[in-house]
Parts: structure tokens; C-alpha cells; sequence
């Protein structure tokens, strides 16, 4: 639990948030049995459907097709949700974004928002700035009610609270609502969450929401949710600011006969979520009478020029690599140290930050392939996850002590003479570091400096007495060489 | 130093400038987009569907629609009823408080009980429901705020899949237009769907045949 937002510039290395999240084996039951749940209920929703693999082709054709015509179909969604009465603004970085979201809320005069889950505000750090300017945030998401309220972080893309339990959960709103006698059941809990933000609903004039995809051809704008917190965000103030990065844009209606097919089903295991918003623009006596879409770089560019890291964009943050990794499961979102976890996370993150931070979650991943094959768009991570280890290796200097170690090695296995003294003095080496264990085998446990990174997770077994070479070449001389 | 706008079109262009031009059209589309379900099979899948979210369903002929809708809502106990303009009133039972949609404030829908609409289509496949700004189903804010919603789906209006749905609201894609599957609902405890958050509560469906 932090109050600071995850942040990759500060956050501890994966490695060792891993090893303290961990301990925690609380927050590993709770994961472990959220991720167990979607994954089944997943797996039923997408078995009934024939024809999955098709759709998954069509949606990663589509999104492969977008990106390369990404500047088109944006130009055309400015034009069309112009139009039709909204209005576009454009953001580099995040800093821009918060600014146009803050003078936006300004403007209108608002005291306080309320906000439709989104991601992509996390992404900005939108909340702490909002706070900074006096207007005061409510998350209306049940989870992000449970993440404000309890002074924490999300730990996933679709259910950021999943890391906390139904107990933890009571003792939220218990103490934050003030509810003294709240009961312990989902149903109570859901209807504390009802009774909270009923008013807040009614009342504040501004929103602030997120968006899953944005209608080059119409200029429109879809909302996928299950509460309803966010048809009530998207309908009943008079001025809505929607923030999306740019790779949200679709290029025609008809595509959502694709993607309102694999996200739901993907990301929560359902047949369909219960609400899908669509809105073009300004709708009169229906809804917003000003509505502003702001469309946000932050290094989304970058990636799009990165021939082999491209694909991440693609991602239409269903969450399902998430449940389906066997890294996630056991470690939560929080070790990943950015609001992206999980093996999406491990690729996006260290992108959005241009390289320069996050180096250890391209690590993150034992490559064992699970989230490409439950990938809704067919984004092979394990590909792009070594990509990423490639630019980070390549932008260590030769003066790196991996590369020399490295260097080293590929000397020593060149040359038979070198690998038969290596193991020589291995054997003379490591008698200091070795253990016995009950059967007789040697163990190292504890290696030093950059070794130390093999035997930080897992025990090392120590080098044989005698290779197989000299037990071949010895076992030549007392035969006398004959046949076997 | 110039502006977001042509500083990330211009980003844009110079990513995109080695990769191959493809059309829309080349996009592969194996998928299915239509069914072969009869229609009797179709009112039964969406009956199935809208039953796993919770949904009561009653079939009915067009002509005693007003009786199912008034059994509907005695059993549900509401009376205060909102109806968008342009709703027929062949659909309206006597006995019931309804309340045309004229621009009501928020806190007077919050005060109503229920709201009675019609819909667009239905998709069978995933138990759906759509909902577009036109006379007989109205404002988003409507169907939203009363904690209980009765449709009247015509079974004429019902679809087997996504696709074909979709097909057929896109004359119509620049209104308003909501997906309603099942009442309001949450995972985000423990992954146990709760009916019922901020939406609507309660969702009852009357079907009519003929």
C-alpha cells in the first residue's frame, strides 16, 4: 500500500519489489483466486465461440491496419467529432494533458469531477494534479473506490482492486464512509459504494473519462463498463472531458462488430459487459452540452516507430495476459512499479518511458508464452519482450561488467584448452561457497556480485567432480579402447 | 515551437513512412457474421442470455402487451414510471403513475421508480440490448437513473450476432446509442458478479411475438 502513485522513474527495480510482495501472502491468495475466476470464466466464454481465432486475426489485421494509418484516421475523427460538436485538443506529453485537463475543469468552474475509471489518467497522474489545482477527484469505478478511498494503487488493468479482499474491503468504507455496522458481503459492499456516490452523480456538473475507442468514421467515442458509474459520467453532467491515448482511434462503426466481441469476453469473462456507451460529439437534451476529447501522445509516437515494439500498441487493455501469467500471479501488479503490470506491462512501460526507465521488466517473464495465446489481438509479447532485453543490453556501455563477463565466456568456450582450465578452477573456486544437502549433492546457495543474480531466486548445484569428457577419456584408457 | 496538434501528426508521419499502405478492405473477416437460427431459435437464446444476467422475460402478443407490462410492474411493486416521448401507448396499462420524460430534472428521475422503453434490437448471442435517442426510447439519462428498467423487444428486432447488430445501427451510428446486457453489475470483489451498483438494479424484458 502507497500513497505515492506508481511511478517507473522511482519505483523500485521488479526483482526486488517482487521479493517483498512475496511475503505477502495475503495479497497472493487474493490475486491468485481473482485471476483463477476470470481465467475460468474466460475460457467458457471464449470456447463457445467457433469462429475466436478468426475474430482474433480480424483484430489484430485492424489494429495493424490503424497504426500504419494512424495520422488519417485521427485527422478524421478531429474532423468528424468536430463536427458534431465536440471539441479535440492534443497533448504530447503527459504534463499537457494534465494542463488541458486542469484549465478544461477550471474553466468550467469545478470544485470537484467525477471520473470514469481510466487508465490512461492513472497513466498521467491526473488525480494528484486535479488535487493541486482545488478540485477534488471522485473515482466512481467500485475498484477505483476502493483504491482512493483506501490510500493504495491499482494492481490491474481491468480490476485495479483485485489485490484486496471482501475483509480489507469493509474496513475501507468502514472507515472512510463512516459505516460503522457495514456488512461483509460483495452485495453490501456494492450497495455502500450506491449510497456514496448516489449524490455526487447527481450533482457535480464535470466528468472525466477515459475512453476504449474512438470512430475515426463518425467521430464517435465508445465507453465499455459494468456499473453504470460511467453511463452516469458520460450523461448526467454538463461537461465531460475524455482523455485517450492515440492509439484508441478505429477506423470504421462496423470494427466494434470485432472488438465488442473480444474485449468483453476477454476481459471479464462475459458474453457481453453490461453497459457500451457510444456518444458522438454533443447529443442536444441527451447528455454533455460541452464535451472536450483530448487525444495524448506520451511516447505512444515512439513506440510506432519501433519496427518490433509496434505491436504493443495494438493492446486494447483487456487485462487477460495478466490473469494468464504465471509472473502476475504470484508477484501482483504492484512489483511491476507502473499502472501497466503483467506482460503487458513489461513491454508498454519501458516504452512509454523511452528506455530509460523500467529496464527490469522486460526480465519479468519467463517468456513461457501464456498472454500471447490468450491475447485478444494476437500481440506476441514473448517477441517483443526480448526485443526489449536486446535495446537494453545494447544500451549498456562495453564497459559493463555483463558485457565483459560475457565477452569472457564466449573466449573461454572458444577454446577447448580455456574450458578445460575454467572448469579446473570452478571446481577450486567454489569449495568455499558449496553445501551439502541430505543425498550427498553439492549446493551453492550465495554467489558474489553480479553471480549473485542466479542465486538470489534459486540454489545452484555444484560442479561435478569430473566432467563427462574426463569419465569418457578415463574410461577409454582402463578399457583399452574397445567397442562398446 | 509549434503546436501538439501538427508536432505529433508530424511524429506520426515520420513512424509510419517505411511501413506497406494497406486498405480497410483487405482486413480478413473469417468470422461469423450472421446465423441460420430460426426465429423461434432466437427468442429462445436471447431468453437464455438475458436469464443468466438476471433478467425476468415474459413473451407476449402484441395485442396484451399492456397486460404483461402491468403484470410486470405489479410484481416488480413500482408505479412511478417514466416513459420517453414517443412511446406507444398500446404499451401503457391503466392503474400506473407513468410520467413523460420532458426534460425531467435529475433529482425528479431520481424519484421515479422505473422507466418503460422500447429498443432498437436485441442481440441474441450475448443478451443485449440497444437503446438509441429516438422517440419511444429517449435520453440516456432516463434509462439510467430509475432503479428499475422494463423493454419492450419486439422479436422482429432481435439478431443472432455482434456483427449483424452492429450492421444494422450503422445508418444511425451518429445517435446516442447504449448496450444494455442485464441489470447494473460489478466483479470487482473477489470477481463475484454483484447485480445492481449505480445503474438500474432491475431489468424485466417483455418479448413480443407477432
Amino acid at each position: 500500500m502507497s500513497l505515492q502513485p506508481l511511478d517507473p522513474r522511482t519505483a523500485e527495480i521488479f526483482p526486488m519489489a517482487a521479493r517483498h510482495l512475496l511475503g505477502d501472502t495475503q495479497l497472493r491468495k487474493n490475486v491468485r483466486h481473482a485471476t483463477d475466476v476470470i481465467q475460468n470464466k474466460r475460457r467458457i466464454v471464449v470456447d463457445e465461440m467457433p469462429d475466436w481465432q478468426e475474430l482474433r486475426e480480424s483484430g489484430k489485421r485492424l489494429r495493424e491496419h490503424t497504426m500504419q494509418h494512424l495520422r488519417e484516421y485521427l485527422e478524421q475523427f478531429e474532423r468528424n467529432c468536430t463536427a458534431a460538436g465536440g471539441v479535440v485538443h492534443w497533448a504530447r506529453d503527459a504534463a499537457e494533458a494534465r494542463q488541458i485537463v486542469v484549465s478544461l475543469a477550471k474553466s468550467a468552474g469545478a470544485k470537484e469531477v467525477i471520473k470514469i475509471k481510466s487508465m490512461t489518467t492513472e497513466e498521467i497522474q491526473l488525480n494528484p494534479a486535479l488535487a493541486a489545482a482545488g478540485i477534488r477527484p471522485y473515482e466512481t469505478d467500485l475498484a477505483e473506490l476502493i483504491i482512493q478511498l483506501g490510500h493504495d494503487q491499482p494492481s490491474h488493468i481491468v480490476v485495479p482492486a483485485l489485490h484486496k479482499n471482501r475483509q480489507q474491503i469493509r474496513e475501507i468504507f468502514r472507515r472512510e464512509m463512516n459505516l460503522p455496522d457495514l456488512g461483509p458481503s460483495p452485495q453490501d459492499l456494492a450497495d455502500a459504494a450506491r449510497l456514496f456516490l448516489r449524490e455526487k452523480f447527481l450533482t457535480v456538473p464535470t466528468a472525466v473519462s477515459g475512453a476504449n475507442f474512438l470512430i475515426a468514421e463518425t467521430g464517435g467515442v465508445c465507453v465499455v463498463e459494468s456499473e453504470g458509474n460511467g453511463r452516469m459520467c458520460l450523461t448526467l453532467p454538463d461537461t465531460l472531458i475524455t482523455i485517450a491515448g492515440i492509439d484508441k482511434v478505429i477506423p470504421r462503426y462496423e470494427d466494434l462488430g470485432v472488438l465488442l466481441q473480444l474485449l468483453p469476453r476477454s476481459a471479464t469473462g462475459e458474453r457481453m459487459n453490461p453497459y457500451n456507451s457510444i456518444w458522438t460529439g454533443v447529443h442536444p437534451g441527451d447528455g454533455p452540452k460541452a464535451f472536450h476529447v483530448i487525444l495524448m501522445d506520451n511516447a505512444r509516437t515512439s513506440i510506432l516507430a519501433d519496427a518490433e515494439g509496434r505491436q504493443t500498441l495494438n493492446c486494447i487493455r483487456c487485462g487477460a495476459c495478466q490473469n494468464a501469467c504465471p509472473v502476475y500471479r504470484q508477484t501482483g501488479g504492484h512489483a511491476y512499479g507502473s499502472v501497466y503490470a503483467g506482460p503487458i506491462g513489461a513491454i508498454l512501460t519501458p516504452q512509454l518511458m523511452q528506455m530509460e526507465h523500467a529496464q527490469s521488466l522486460p526480465y519479468a517473464s519467463s517468456l513461457c508464452g501464456a498472454c500471447y495465446e490468450v491475447c485478444p489481438v494476437k500481440i506476441n509479447i514473448p517477441e517483443v519482450l526480448i526485443h526489449l532485453r536486446n535495446k537494453v543490453v545494447k544500451e549498456k556501455s562495453w564497459a559493463d561488467p555483463e558485457a565483459i563477463a560475457l565477452k569472457t565466456v564466449a573466449s573461454i568456450f572458444r577454446s577447448e584448452r580455456r574450458f578445460r582450465a575454467a572448469q579446473r578452477l570452478g571446481r577450486i573456486a567454489e569449495r568455499p561457497l558449496v553445501r551439502k544437502d541430505g543425498q550427498g549433492d553439492g549446493w551453492i546457495s550465495w554467489l558474489p556480485g553480479l553471480l549473485g543474480g542466479w542465486t538470489q531466486v534459486r540454489d545452484l548445484q555444484s560442479m561435478p567432480k569430473e566432467s563427462f569428457r574426463e569419465w569418457w577419456e578415463k574410461r577409454a584408457e582402463t578399457k583399452g579402447g574397445s567397442d562398446v | 515551437m509549434s503546436d501538439a496538434r501538427s508536432e505529433i501528426l508530424a511524429r506520426i508521419a515520420r513512424a509510419t513512412s517505411t511501413g506497406s499502405p494497406s486498405s480497410w478492405e483487405e482486413i480478413p473477416r473469417d468470422y461469423r457474421q450472421s446465423s441460420t437460427a430460426s426465429d423461434r431459435e432466437l427468442v429462445d437464446l436471447l431468453t437464455h442470455r438475458l436469464h443468466d444476467y438476471d433478467a425476468q422475460v415474459v413473451e407476449a402478443s402484441s395485442s396484451d402487451a399492456a397486460t404483461a407490462v402491468a403484470a410486470m410492474l405489479k410484481a416488480r411493486e413500482v408505479s412511478r414510471i417514466v416513459i420517453p416521448p414517443g412511446l406507444q401507448s398500446s404499451l401503457l396499462p391503466p392503474g400506473f403513475n407513468f410520467i413523460e420524460d420532458t426534460g425531467l430534472s435529475h433529482a425528479e428521475l431520481n424519484q421515479c421508480e422505473g422507466i418503460l422503453t422500447e429498443c432498437t434490437l436485441a442481440i441474441a448471442e450475448t443478451g443485449t440490448i440497444v437503446l438509441q435517442n429516438v422517440p419511444g426510447q429517449g435520453r440516456r439519462a432516463a434509462t439510467l437513473v430509475p432503479d428499475y428498467h422494463l423493454c419492450i423487444v419486439d422479436a422482429a428486432k432481435i439478431v443472432a450476432t455482434v456483427p449483424e447488430a452492429i450492421e444494422r445501427l450503422n445508418p444511425t451510428a451518429h445517435l446516442a446509442t447504449t448496450f444494455i446486457s442485464g441489470p447494473s453489475a460489478t466483479a470487482d470483489i473477489e470477481m463475484t458478479r454483484i447485480k445492481g451498483v449505480h445503474g438500474p438494479r432491475f431489468l424485466d424484458v417483455v418479448l413480443l411475438l407477432e
